[in-house]
């Protein structure tokens, strides 16, 4: 397994990414990272060949559900839509639309979106990773467009409650 | 003139901008979008989707690696002290023999690792420990013969029903407890107890968002500190640098907190 480490160290940047957009917060975003670095390199002698970027994904991904898991315990913790709701109007509201309708999605939906569209997976690897078949990949890949689309048309979420 | 024709689905539009359809399918779905304006408008607006998501967080694969993501920081420090994978392993192991009545401790604590949580919850812990121990006649806030009232004013601070240990069958009696912040800010509780030759524990919990953990030992020269997390509460159990002891001591106390938190659920 010689090349197991520099597959993992070159797969970083990407992780940071897809951390990035999975929870909006550069700490939180790294935390997870640096979890699932540990994590790889702890169960290193459990990986039997196959794609280590999908697995790294994979253990990143479960790692972030058991984050929002806790955080949803959390009884102190307020809707991400009261905090964010007062700087909606600005001008660099296109990047920031973006992220708000990535937090109206389901878990899996956004997790199926970024996968492919920010991090290039193929409909097979999102598969693998997410544990489920072809075809639930592509649902939630359509219904996170769906509701992306609702959400941005819309343009205020309070509005207009799109399903 | 079939091709032509031959209806495309939705599920071809998305394998078409994501570069998943099939060759053969490929010009049947483009002459598709000139004659659909509307699913040619659908596809506008998911290409559009995609390319904000990219503009949004594209760049952040650019910036430079933090030093705490680097690899090899991240293998040397687990090979530093007592802890290479080998000794964390070992110490998973133990754990599974010391708690072997908590069902599924062992295969919670094997999958979440949280090290910046451990470190920065028993640094806080030790730290605490070392300011406190020492003193003789203000070591706590409330006295432990008010454990009632103690029990009841840290569990309102703290926003989560604590439960002080009874250390009696140990050696150890309750000195008493202070309200301290904890490593996020959020309030943190401390107990201390003391034996009879005077050397004291602490125990140190605050709210956590960090998965479960095994049992992870952390020692210093003169103190040492064991760490786990249950139900999103940190415990850090603080003692001289005995380990036996210090996991003897911990044992109990993590007994006393899995029973209670058995019954609640």
């Amino acid at each position: 397994m010689a090349g197991f480490r520099q597959n993992v160290e070159a797969t970083i940047p990407a992780l940071r990414r897809y951390a990035r957009a999975l929870t909006r917060d550069s700490d939180a975003a790294d935390d997870l990272v640096q979890d699932t670095l540990v994590r790889a390199l702890r169960s290193e002698h459990l990986f039997h060949g196959g794609d280590v970027r999908s697995w790294l994904y994979t253990i990143l991904t479960n790692l972030n559900r058991n984050r929002l898991r806790s955080l949803a315990r959390r009884p102190t913790l307020s809707p991400i839509e009261d905090n964010d709701a007062p700087d909606m109007a600005g001008p660099e509201a296109g990047g920031r639309d973006i992220e708000r309708a990535l937090a109206t999605l389901v878990e899996d939906q956004r997790n199926a979106l970024l996968l492919v569209v920010l991090e290039g997976l193929s409909y097979r690897e999102v598969a693998e990773v997410q544990g489920v078949p072809i075809g639930t990949v592509m649902s939630r890949l359509a219904r996170a467009r769906v509701q992306i689309k609702a959400y941005l048309d819309g343009e205020r979420p309070t509005l207009r409650r799109v399903k | 003139m079939i091709d032509r024709d031959s209806h495309v689905t939705e599920d071809e539009l998305h394998a078409y901008i994501d570069g998943e359809l099939p060759a053969d399918r490929q010009e049947a779905v483009s002459n598709w979008l000139t004659t659909h304006a509307d699913d040619a408008e659908l596809i506008a607006a998911w290409r559009a989707q995609a390319e904000a998501i990219r503009a949004r967080y594209g760049a952040v694969a650019s910036e430079p690696v933090p030093e705490r993501l680097k690899l090899e920081k991240l293998i040397e420090s687990s090979r530093r002290g007592s802890r290479s994978w080998a000794a964390v392993a070992a110490a998973a192991a133990v754990a599974a023999f010391v708690f072997g009545g908590a069902t599924g401790w062992v295969a919670r604590g094997a999958s979440a690792a949280a090290p910046n949580s451990f470190e920065r919850f028993t640094a806080e812990a030790l730290d605490a420990y070392k300011l406190y121990v020492v003193e003789v006649r203000h070591p706590v806030e409330v006295p432990g013969d008010e454990r009632a009232h103690m029990t009841q004013w840290l569990s309102k601070r703290v926003g989560y029903p604590l439960r002080v240990p009874e250390l009696q069958s140990i050696g150890l009696k309750l000195v008493g407890g202070r309200l301290l912040p904890g490593p996020t800010g959020e309030a943190a509780a401390f107990y201390m107890y003391e034996g009879s030759s005077g050397e004291r524990f602490t125990i140190y919990c605050a709210r956590t968002t960090s998965p479960e953990t095994a049992l992870r030992y952390r020692g210093e020269a003169r103190s040492a500190a064991f760490y786990w997390v249950d139900n999103n509460v940190a415990y850090v159990v603080s003692g001289p640098a005995d380990r036996d002891r210090l996991q003897k001591v911990t044992e109990t106390i993590y007994e006393q907190m899995e029973k209670d938190s058995g019954r609640k659920s």
